[in-house]
């Protein structure tokens, strides 16, 4: 098997609170394939969003190792780090944070011309973003003429846009309705199929169901996983008996 | 699950064998309570003995009888669909059972009886989504996928329960301020399968 995309080994993250410190993740092993979508799922304080922040580099382990595409962060300078988030790594939060005074296509290259790829070169990668996530007849819009599930979908495809291997969700569905938010998953799965690496955060087990495999969090420790069985006949055969 | 009723039901399409009725049957389910074909006809000399259904003419070249749905079945299925399935009637619920028993069991670990069986629906959870999104993709059946969406949900909420189960035993434990038998070597918790559940 090759690589993971992401791969987290032993991470502890520790905040300290007054006298007290409280462990929000506390020597947690991940490790996510390329065409991979791992759902981490658990209460409220269990560790899920820090988690996510450490994977993209957002927040530094107390203990413990990154890596992002075989590179240990720990080892990076902070602007190295900073390349790599921008590179590397696509974010999709519940908060969606589309700049209202820009279009869809403009808020989707705007991270690559920041980085100083060639605005040409941005919007057509932009724009391919969008046709892939099913809103590029959208891409002239802005946010307050689009729907709550087509504002997703345009921030989707502004953490898809480029190269990036490792798409980092939390709670992505947050506001949207049933059907919408199940939309949004089918994008994420879909690009995941199509070869990035997921990690999906949430505390509702049916949108953790679109993943490969399910991470049980309970106060920053890993207790438990689920991996998919052999295949579905086997869900639905068993009652023959 | 009533056979009964399904079987009722798939007869007012008009007259049918048992092989024909399974397979119309499955079809409609998604094989999701597969039966086999002793219990149709089983269930079938039962609707003839209640006068739900009468044979239809001689059997086939194959010796295969037809049944045809009477007046008094017809009456019985719009019974059926007019009425709710009542939550006591259907034969649950061996994990909340199951789950009590372990609570008052010494030396069973019960967290670990919760995750197991969390882990079990889990994977069930994410078998049933790959099902609904090959049955998106397909242009859809409507009917199969809302089979699917009703196991979808009763998988949720098993394992929001389990959830709710965890924290309250944590709290239980916590409570009483004696250190948890978590190291104590559990009996090996069996979930119970999202399939023996499906049938009931």
């Amino acid at each position: 098997m090759s690589a993971p995309v992401l791969l987290l080994s032993r991470v502890t993250r520790e905040h300290v609170q007054g006298d007290t410190v409280v462990h929000a993740l506390c020597g947690v092993d991940l490790a996510v394939h390329a065409g991979e979508l791992v759902a981490v799922m658990g209460p409220s304080g269990s560790g899920k969003s820090t988690l996510l922040h450490v994977a993209g580099g957002l927040d530094t382990p107390t203990a413990g190792s990154v890596f992002v595409e075989g590179r240990d962060l720990a080892t990076l300078t902070a602007a190295q780090v900073a390349a790599v988030r921008r590179r590397s790594v696509g974010y999709v939060f519940q908060d969606l944070n589309l700049l209202p005074s820009l279009s869809a296509l403009e808020n989707v290259s705007l991270p690559l011309e920041l980085d100083g790829v060639r605005r040409g070169m941005a919007r057509r990668a932009a724009r391919e973003a969008l046709d892939e996530v099913g809103v590029g007849a959208l891409a002239g819009r802005f946010p307050d003429e689009m729907s709550g599930g087509q504002q997703q979908r345009v921030a989707i495809a502004r953490a898809l846009v480029g190269p990036r291997r490792l798409l980092l969700a939390d709670e992505p569905t947050g506001a949207l309705d049933c059907t919408t938010g199940e939309e949004v998953l089918r994008v994420l799965r879909g690009r995941c199929e199509a070869g990035a690496a997921g990690v999906l955060v949430t505390h509702e087990a049916r949108h953790a169901a679109w993943a490969d495999r399910v991470v049980f969090l309970r106060d920053g420790v890993v207790v438990d996983q689920s991996g998919p069985v052999a295949g579905a006949e086997s869900l639905l055969a068993g009652g023959a008996v | 699950m009533s056979i009964r009723h399904g079987l009722l039901a798939l007869l007012e399409r008009g007259p049918s064998h048992g092989y024909q009725l399974r397979a119309e049957f499955d079809a409609a389910t998604g094989a999701t309570w597969p039966l086999n074909v002793g219990q149709v006809y089983t269930t079938l000399d039962r609707l003839e003995r209640d006068g739900f259904v009468v044979q239809d003419g001689a059997p086939d070249a194959d010796g295969r009888i037809a049944y045809r749905i009477t007046d008094e079945g017809r009456a019985e299925v719009r019974a059926w669909f007019t009425s709710p399935v009542s939550p006591k009637a259907a034969p649950r619920d061996e994990l909340a059972i199951k789950l009590a028993l372990a609570v008052t069991t010494p030396g069973v670990d019960v967290v670990s009886v919760v995750q197991t069986q969390r882990g079990a629906t889990m994977t069930s959870l994410q078998e049933l989504t790959r099902l609904k999104v090959q049955a998106g993709s397909g242009g859809g059946d409507l009917a199969w996928s809302l089979v699917l969406d009703s196991l979808v949900f009763r998988a949720e909420a098993e394992i929001r329960w389990l959830d709710h189960c965890e924290a309250r035993v944590a709290r239980a434990a916590a409570g009483r301020a004696v250190p948890a038998p978590t190291s104590v070597a559990p009996i090996p918790p069996t979930p119970v399968t999202a399939a023996k559940q499906a049938r009931r």
